[in-house]
């Protein structure tokens, strides 16, 4: 169809009540370099509308340590710290222990989270070091194209496994999680996902929440994210969301892990 | 004067640190310095509210130093030689995102575990990098209890002119020992808002990142040219050190730290027996005093080089004197302390008896 009259079209597009998506100012209005159908993206999206509605963009501080994620602060509209590969906890341990009154946050893959950066995690968690960690399990080092993790499941081919995981020599995926939970230190940790619209949603509840409990002081929150790697899994966006339906989420089960008690 | 003190070196840089305002020590204990972090758990945070963290091992430390340090804020670190070692990717990352901080490196004897005594076996790591990649740390070499405590306020002064870290290179013998020493007046801690300094974005301006990330090579080649205009100016604007009996020398012993006392001994009882020794201490190890170096060269008959490891700032004397005159090495390693005596018996052995 030849549209002569390009400007009546748009807008027609752009009322208000045809809006499907918008980008929230937190968020640079760039483009991403994320893979086509990435959970970075959506992860990324949505924390940022979190700290819109929350009005706190002035006031958070983030960390964005080495994996694919290591570019957060080119799209994230706010103060920011690039971590060397494992140190993001402390990292933001010397930031929250100078700026009490800030918000901070980490932003972790697997591989910086559980293994080389297993002891910085531990221990910021143990201490109760009050800021939010967002994990991003997608069971692989993507940044590095495809080895394994700590995540990766048993059977799970990865350049590293290339007959699959095999737990006798290679380890058991690691749920970090589970581990650091029953820490006094630890408030919150959730495990959530981004492959479906509903998942979406209540991740960034989960978000949300876990910035409250720093508000009030509660100490070390994580919110693990069962996420994708099209790429590196060699999938479609849509197969690897399935796969995380399918196959991760059995073995990483969704939902809060634990919760702290709130006065009202 | 100030209040004056009998204090052991480790002790009275920690006192140092708090009368600077310092508002936080991230470390792991490890001898010879575990004072510093239990002088500090004892008496920082209750006098000027310094945040006194012991983390859970050398990585951690410098990775918070880099976190605290990226506010704006005065954050040092110490350890010892195993310590510095796990430090030296975070001290690389620190260099190139242009953070200032202080730590300090009380050495003692390797390689490997080694011994808690007394060596200077880091002096490569310290001033050629330590770390991957094309950095420099700004080194300060104490030689008395005095300039431990000093040299705290001077470091944080040169390691925020430069946005680069600073390292006061000591041993396990200044650390230990006890002196009399004269401490400078108690300053409060103030915070300063720095334009590049992550604090939350500001409300009428642009997000601030610290990172030392450039993917582009036109970019990272960038950032390594604007360090090494950096590196420049320090040797133009920070070379420290101190001379004795140059006018008359013939000879000169050189040294640095704890060894350069030593040798000014040898060098008092050299003159006893007729020899016309001078004494040349650097006090900053990067940028090296490479002026005074040249310059004695041209007429003296010889320079001897006392360390306590194989030999390695005598490279840094080398470079500086190109061959305009004869450079000999003496050194001890492992934790030994060389004598006096024993110096000059090699000092004569190698230019008196040999001439
Ligand atoms: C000290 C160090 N070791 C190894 C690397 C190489 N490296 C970069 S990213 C990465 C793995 C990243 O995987 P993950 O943390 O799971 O994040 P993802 O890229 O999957 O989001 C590795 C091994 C590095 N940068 N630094
Ligand atoms: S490599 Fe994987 S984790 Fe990284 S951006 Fe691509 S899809 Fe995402």
């Amino acid at each position: 169809m030849a549209v002569d009259n390009v400007d009546v079209l748009v807008e027609d597009v752009v009322k208000p009540e045809n809006l499907v998506y918008r980008r929230p100012s937190t968020l640079l209005d760039v483009e991403l370099h994320y893979c086509p159908g990435c959970g970075h993206s959506t992860v990324h999206k949505i924390f940022m509308e979190v700290v819109e509605e929350m009005g706190i963009q002035n006031d958070i501080i983030g960390v964005a340590p080495v994996g694919c994620a290591v570019f957060a602060y080119n799209y994230m509209d706010v103060d920011m710290q690039q971590a060397a590969h494992g140190r993001a906890c402390a990292v933001a341990t010397g930031i929250k222990r100078m700026l009490p009154d800030k918000f901070v946050f980490t932003y972790q893959g697997d591989g910086d989270l559980a293994a080389i950066g297993g002891n910085e995690t531990l221990h910021a968690a143990n201490r109760g070091e009050n800021f939010l960690v967002i994990f991003i399990n997608n069971a692989v080092y993507g940044m590095t194209s495809g080895q394994m993790a700590p995540t990766t499941i048993e059977g799970m081919v990865t350049t590293t496994s290339p007959y699959g995981r095999d737990p006798k020599t290679m380890g058991w995926p690691l749920k970090f999680g589970e581990l650091i939970a029953p820490l006094p230190g630890v408030a919150y940790v959730t495990r959530q996902a981004v492959n479906t619209v509903q998942n979406v949603r209540r991740t960034k509840k989960a978000l949300q929440r876990a910035l409250e409990y720093q508000k009030m002081g509660l100490g070390f929150c994580l919110v693990e994210i069962v996420s994708n790697c099209p790429s590196n899994w060699k999938m479609t966006p849509i197969e690897s969301n399935n796969y995380v339906q399918n196959v991760l989420i059995p073995y990483y089960p969704l939902g809060d892990i634990k919760v702290p008690e709130v006065k009202k | 004067m100030g209040e004056v003190k009998l204090m052991k070196g480790n002790e009275a840089l920690a006192e140092a640190a708090i009368r600077a305002g310092v508002d936080a020590y991230f470390g792991y204990p490890i001898t010879p310095q575990s004072e510093v972090i239990e002088y500090l758990s004892r008496e920082a945070t209750k006098r000027t509210g310094m945040v006194v963290l012991q983390a859970e091992s050398e990585v951690a430390a410098i990775n918070m130093i880099y976190g605290a340090a990226g506010c704006g804020k005065k954050a040092m670190t110490t350890s010892s030689s195993p310590g510095i070692s796990l430090m030296q990717e975070g001290l690389s990352y620190i260099a190139s995102a242009e953070l200032p901080c202080l730590l300090a490196n009380i050495n003692r004897g390797g390689p490997g575990l080694g011994t808690i005594q007394p060596a200077q076996g880091d002096y490569f790591q310290a001033v050629k990098g330590g770390g991957h990649g094309d950095y420099r740390l700004l080194v300060l070499a104490p030689y008395n209890v005095q300039e431990m405590a000093d040299f705290v306020k001077l470091g944080f002064e040169l390691a925020f002119k430069y946005r680069n870290p600073v390292m006061i290179l000591a041993d396990g013998a200044l650390g230990q020992m006890m002196e009399k020493v004269e401490l400078p007046p108690q300053e409060q801690r103030v915070h300063i808002e720095y334009p590049w300094a992550t604090t939350g974005k500001p409300k009428n301006g642009e997000r601030r990142v610290i990172t030392s990330l450039h993917i582009q090579p036109e970019k990272m080649e960038e950032i390594n040219l604007r360090l090494q205009r950096k590196y420049k100016q320090m040797q133009e604007e920070e070379v420290r050190y101190q001379t004795k009996n140059l006018d008359d020398a013939e000879y000169i012993f050189t040294a640095f730290g704890l060894v350069s006392r030593i040798a000014m001994k040898a060098m008092d009882l050299g003159r006893q027996r007729g020899y016309k020794i001078g004494w040349i201490r650097p006090i900053t190890l990067f940028p090296f005093p490479t002026k005074i170096f040249a310059e004695v060269a041209q007429r003296v008959k010889g320079i001897l080089d006392i360390e306590m490891n194989s030999g390695q700032m005598v490279e840094d004397v080398k470079l500086a004197v190109s061959g305009a005159t004869r450079v000999e090495f003496y050194g001890r390693m492992g934790g030994v302390v060389p004598t006096p005596e024993e110096i000059l018996e090699n000092f004569e052995k190698m230019f008196i008896k040999g001439e």
